[in-house]
């Protein structure tokens, strides 16, 4: 039921992301992608509970630190990135 | 299952927060006038999530966390701060490959420890296995094409289509194995870690063989598809973790980078596997014949038709960001205006590298993202432009892809350019494009070439403009 129950999450978020990705013009699309590459360092989430567990073995947890640390990276850089470019993004004065 | 205690039960809440926060930011992100609010939305949405995360109970030794974020942070801000614009493809591709592989690691780390799950989880996990490392080996071939590293070219050998069917072949016995526990073969047991390698061994060599016969001018195509793994292996780490978070913006990544491979592809006029395995069709050639003649023109000719023309368009391609020529257009730009000209940018969907590439140099270069337009907007009116000036760009502006039947790019919608009154064409000499395509346009009696460096050209045409 869980698998389901999950399922239906990602059913329901691709809709989303279809409904309101299609809205984002052109000129927008550079940014849209390095902005989306930051919200994929989501899995820094997921990297955390590894990293400070002490139940997965000191193994798990070194792989789960590495998955912080590149996660950390596509989160950081990815946001700023972004920003830097769309600062640039200027109307007419 | 752990039972849900009231530290659960805020993490889960405070997910859909961040949830909401990044679906209202992508929202945000649909017009340029908001589009760093909604960048910022993101940024709060994550910075919430990973904060309530560390409230997990399950998370007990911080000190290693700390070490590998504030690690992270570092080459996060240096990088975001040192690239320059141009470079934006290779930086992009560099970072999906990094997501993918963050999500490779997490799938390592969750089948570490222990392999004992149900079959959902392994299958889930060995998902994020392969879609990571794909991402990540995938995207490094393409950093490395970009800035060429290695060649920009399709990369092929004989007997590649055999390789790569008896590949994917072999990665799904390698997933049976992986999920069935004890995994067997032939009556042999073998061990977990020994799967497990192999698995992760074959993703990477599968990223590498799927992009490498791949031609720099379908890099947008590459790149946007990339962009979507890279989402879609953070899902399926939510999957394997059960992690609702993860799901959805891996979720919304993907379907981001899914719209942006198809639009790419509909600006080429080709479907997605056509991109994926042309390399490896035999070229198409037409024995038709371009008559006329190229037309040289010197920069300091062009300015007296420049300086009486009352509309100008301009359609840039990725040669302008190889001459870094924004900043002299932009010049050039304000001194039309000044004339009483009017300008507009034409941008191909596919002009550079990536999706949007020219319209971030053209930002960087201060034009306000007003004059830029799209292909189908200023089709609509090319034939009252006084001058189309055409830099850096080939494929896009082919008229052969509306005259020549037969030709390789016969039926991709192209920015019209040769409609225009006059047509400047700034090249460095008469090499084709990316696609290599003799192009019609450059022997039109309407056109003529400038050859040179762009940045140059502009230059001299900028300077006699101030005498």
């Amino acid at each position: 039921m869980d698998a389901v129950y999950l399922l239906f999450i990602l059913l329901l978020s691709i809709f989303v992301g279809f409904e309101l990705i299609q809205k984002v013009p052109a000129t927008l699309h550079t940014p849209l992608m390095s902005g989306a590459n930051a919200i994929s360092g989501i899995t820094v989430v997921g990297a955390l509970a590894l990293a400070g567990s002490d139940t997965m073995g000191e193994y798990a947890a070194y792989l789960g630190a590495f998955a912080v640390f590149l996660a950390t990276i596509n989160v950081v850089g990815g946001y700023l990135v972004t920003d830097r470019m769309l600062a640039m993004f200027k109307k007419k004065q | 299952m752990i039972e849900t205690t009231t530290t659960d039960l805020i993490i889960n809440f405070s997910y859909v927060l961040a949830a909401a926060l990044f679906i209202f930011g992508l929202k945000l992100l649909g017009h340029p006038s908001s589009a760093r609010k909604g960048n910022f939305l993101s940024a709060v949405a994550m910075l919430i999530a990973i904060v309530v995360t560390m409230f997990d109970n399950n998370i007990v030794s911080f000190q290693i966390i700390a070490i590998a974020m504030l690690a992270g942070s570092i080459l996060g801000v240096f990088a975001a701060r040192m690239v320059a614009m141009t470079a934006m493809p290779e930086m992009v591709s560099l970072l999906n490959g990094i997501g993918g592989l963050a999500s490779l690691f997490v799938a390592w780390a969750t089948v570490a420890g222990t392999s004992d799950y149900g079959v959902f989880t392994m299958v889930v996990t060995f998902l994020a296995l392969l879609i990571g490392g794909v991402t990540f080996s995938g995207s490094l071939i393409a950093w490395a094409k970009l800035s060429e590293r290695i060649t920009g070219r399709s990369v092929t050998f004989s007997g590649q289509v055999v390789f790569n069917s008896v590949l994917v072949l072999v990665i799904i016995f390698a997933a049976y194995l992986f999920v069935a526990q004890p995994a067997m073969v032939a009556g042999i047991n073998i061990d977990f870690n020994v799967v497990l390698y192999t698995a992760m061994a074959l993703a990477l060599l599968f990223g590498i063989m799927l992009v490498l016969p791949i031609g720099g001018a379908d890099m947008p195509v590459v790149i946007s598809l990339l962009n979507s793994y890279s989402g879609l292996a953070a899902c399926a780490a939510g999957f394997a973790l059960h992690n609702n978070i993860l799901i959805v913006a891996g979720s919304l990544v993907g379907a981001s980078g899914i719209i942006l491979t198809n639009i790419m592809c509909k600006a080429m006029n080709r479907s997605l596997s056509n991109v994926l395995f042309s390399g490896f069709m035999p070229a198409t050639k037409t024995d038709m014949v371009i008559e006329g003649e190229v037309k040289p023109l010197s920069a300091d000719d062009a300015y007296y038709v420049l300086e009486a023309a009352q509309s100008v368009v301009v359609i840039p391609g990725y040669g302008m960001a190889v001459a870094q020529a924004q900043h002299a257009m932009k010049e050039l730009q304000q001194l039309l205006e000044e004339n009483g000209a009017e300008v507009a940018y034409a941008i191909h969907p596919v002009a550079g590298r990536m999706p949007g590439h020219m319209n971030v140099l053209l930002a960087e270069a201060d034009v306000s993202y007003e004059q830029l337009f799209e292909m189908d907007e200023i089709n609509k009116r090319i034939q009252n432009f006084d001058v189309a000036m055409v830099i850096g760009a080939n494929d896009v502006v082919n008229p052969a892809a509306r005259e020549m039947k037969g030709s390789p790019i016969y039926g991709m919608p192209v920015i019209n350019a040769d409609l225009a009154k006059n047509v400047f064409v700034l090249k460095r000499g008469m090499a084709s494009g990316f696609a290599g395509i003799d192009n019609p346009l450059f022997f039109k009696p309407n056109c003529r070439m400038i050859f040179g460096d762009a940045k140059e050209t502009l230059g001299s045409m900028i300077r006699q403009f101030s005498d």
